[in-house]
């Protein structure tokens, strides 16, 4: 295993760092962006928009402590925070698009979940970009877990 | 791209090639995001004049409680909540700013009720203001606020002994607070507060104009422009 190998010597434990650095750049992005929506643009962020901010702004910490020294488990610890962020930004994707019934909808009072501030070339919504970053992180973290066990 | 150089290069030194992309990715995304935030409140700036002008319909109503002379040239509007923290810190510092400009400012107060609860104390104030103690209570009511909105929630019960010394017929104020006239004003004012973009409370429009950022002093200086420019 490369994970014994910090600093990467062979050409697969590369790969698999910028694997990993990849979904940090997507996970920092993100963070930075739903940041710039709330306290520039003054965007409040909902109570769905909250518990995905939960699991995705640690990742940014979590990602990068397993990117020096390249440590390979760090797909493991940053799995569950991917797992939770990307079901819940699926549950709010389906709010927004109507699928789930109101009387389970979570947010009835505040901040109302269903109403979108953005919806860019009429379809991408915040929840829609979140679960896009989600997914994107996850695929990225199992490519370098199979780039490390390979 | 850099997988190749880093394949060519030995372990230290991909290991230090990887540190420097991390870093150079860390600054380019920090500043996209500096650069972004400097780009977008420019932008709010430039808008700002024209916002005034598409404002002044919304900001402006008859039912308004009003302090000032009516013929200041500095029209202070402010949306409020009498549940919001800010909103009490900020009571002492507008009247600070009103004095400061004597009879150059003439203040209207609007309601933004965005708590749970805080749109009864709002229909209490309106009723006060029947009994011509409109200012008093709203004074006991924003003095008292720890009591009576403990965890950003208004409790009613909690409201009404903090009433007792101001010479209210608190009867009749639990009798006038749900008139259809105060339903009419509290819709009002939430409907001019969405055309506005009222999110927060408290907001303030200086002759029309948005605070271009949240405080004190962008407030202090924005009044101060704006007198300035008139007198």
């Amino acid at each position: 295993m490369n994970a014994s190998d910090p600093g990467g010597t062979g050409y697969s434990a590369d790969r698999a760092w910028t694997l990993a650095f990849l979904a940090w750049v997507i996970a920092s992005a993100s963070t930075l962006g739903a940041l710039f929506l709330s306290q520039v643009m003054g965007i409040a962020p909902c109570v769905l928009c909250w518990y995905q901010r939960i699991f995705m702004f640690p990742l940014v910490f979590v990602l990068a402590a397993g990117l020096f020294p390249f440590d390979a488990r760090l797909v493991r610890y940053a799995l569950p925070l991917i797992v939770a962020g990307w079901l819940i930004a699926l549950f709010h994707v389906l709010v927004v698009a109507g699928v789930v019934p109101e009387n389970i909808r979570p947010c009835a009072q505040g901040i109302p979940c269903k109403d979108q501030a953005i919806e860019w070339f009429g379809f991408l919504t915040i929840p829609l970009l979140s679960l896009i970053a989600f997914s994107l992180i996850g695929v990225l973290l199992i490519l370098t877990h199979f780039k490390v066990s390979k | 791209m850099n997988k190749n150089v880093q394949a060519k290069n030995g372990a230290q030194a991909a290991g230090q090639s990887k540190k420097a992309v991390f870093i150079v990715s860390a600054i380019v995304l920090l500043a996209v995001f500096v650069l972004g935030t400097l780009v977008y409140n420019r932008d709010k700036l430039d808008k700002g004049a024209k916002v005034a002008e598409q404002n002044q319909a919304f900001l402006s109503r008859e039912h308004s409680p009003r302090l000032g002379p009516a013929e200041a040239q500095v029209h202070l509007v402010e949306f409020f909540d009498p549940a919001c923290g800010t909103c009490r810190d900020f009571y002492p510092l507008v009247k600070d700013l009103m004095k400061a400009n004597r009879d150059k400012i003439r203040l209207s107060l609007r309601y933004a009720p965005f708590h749970a609860g805080s749109d009864n104390v709002v229909r209490i104030l309106e009723a006060a203001r029947k009994q011509d103690k409109y200012w008093q209570t709203l004074e006991a009511v924003l003095a008292s606020q720890p009591y009576w909105a403990p965890n950003h929630k208004a409790e009613l019960e909690y409201v009404w002994p903090q009433l007792r010394n101001l010479g209210l017929d608190l009867d009749r104020i639990r009798r006038d607070m749900y008139a259809p006239e105060i339903d009419r004003v509290l819709a009002q004012d939430l409907a001019d507060a969405k055309a506005l973009n009222v999110t927060m409370t408290p907001e303030f429009f200086v002759n029309g104009r948005p605070l271009p950022e949240f405080g004190y002093e962008q407030l202090q200086k924005l009044v101060n422009n704006a007198v300035a420019i008139a007198y």
